[in-house]
């Protein structure tokens, strides 16, 4: 990786993350008791990065690009440590149905939001 | 009304998470280049998720013993928690490498989906009571000055 890419990757990271900040203030407005924000956003950054993991591997886009949008862009969305922490933060107010929901929940959705992206993706 | 304002409409705060999730992007990036996948499972991705996991439960439970989220502290957090370990941490590698595994070998993807969350569960856990008991120190300390 060169400096330049490097650099692009991690001010991508930067973007992500003001993404996340402003989408998850939008949502939590929205719905103050539950935290789906951080859900909304790990689904839909995980199945993006599906999708361009998929293009990039056929070789549509340069494998730069998957470290500018992938790496970069939607690993600086995305987050594991908030939905972790509201997890255990449900379990402590002993909100179950709701910690199994961000938790095991958050995975399975996100886990077959990157399957259909890179699924997508495998189509170009 | 400028204390009406929420937070993610605040330029100077938005500022500050677009620095710490640089940051943490650019510290993600570095290790992942630095250490190579052992054999193809992403055991770096697993270990920066739960140490992010760890270090966020720290500050969080550290910062909210310390007072409301306002002024200094709110900065902090943004800067560290929702910026630095936020872009650090990620969950679309997690669920890609997840989905990727699975294809070759599918007690792996399992191993690497759930390990992670229970592992990051625990770790949170554990931030937040070393936090919480190196703050009933701080607090022990305080009281042994007056």
């Amino acid at each position: 990786m060169t400096p330049l890419l490097f650099l692009l990757t991690a001010v991508a990271g930067g973007v992500g993350a003001v993404l996340r900040f402003v989408l998850d203030g939008v949502i939590r407005s929205r719905f103050p008791t539950f935290p789906i924000g951080t859900l909304v956003i790990n689904v839909s950054g995980s199945f993006v990065l599906g999708l361009v993991t998929a293009v990039a591997l056929g070789g549509l886009v340069p494998p730069e690009a998957l470290a500018v949008l992938g790496v970069g862009l939607m690993g600086g969305f995305t987050t594991f440590s908030t939905a972790s922490f509201e997890t255990v933060r449900l379990i402590g107010g002993r909100r179950y149905g709701a910690a199994l929901v961000t938790s095991v929940g958050m995975l399975i959705a996100s886990v077959l939001a990157a399957a259909l992206g890179l699924w997508l993706g495998s189509l170009f | 009304m400028a204390e009406a304002r929420p937070a993610w409409a605040n330029w100077g705060l938005i500022g500050l998470v677009f620095v710490g999730g640089s940051l943490g992007t650019a510290t993600r990036a570095a290790l992942a280049l630095a250490i190579d996948p052992t054999d193809g499972f992403p055991a770096t991705v697993m270990a920066i998720n739960v140490a992010g996991a760890l270090l966020l439960g720290a500050l969080l439970e550290a910062l909210s013993r310390r007072g409301a989220d306002e002024g200094a502290r709110r900065r902090i957090r943004l800067l560290t928690g929702t910026g630095f370990l936020g872009g650090f941490t990620t969950y679309s590698a997690l669920a890609t490498d997840s989905v990727v595994l699975a294809a070759g070998s599918p007690a792996l993807a399992l191993l690497n989906a759930l390990g992670t969350l229970v592992l990051g569960a625990l770790a949170t856990w554990l931030g937040i009571v070393l936090a919480a008991r190196g703050d009933r120190g701080r607090a022990h300390r305080v009281r042994a000055h007056r």
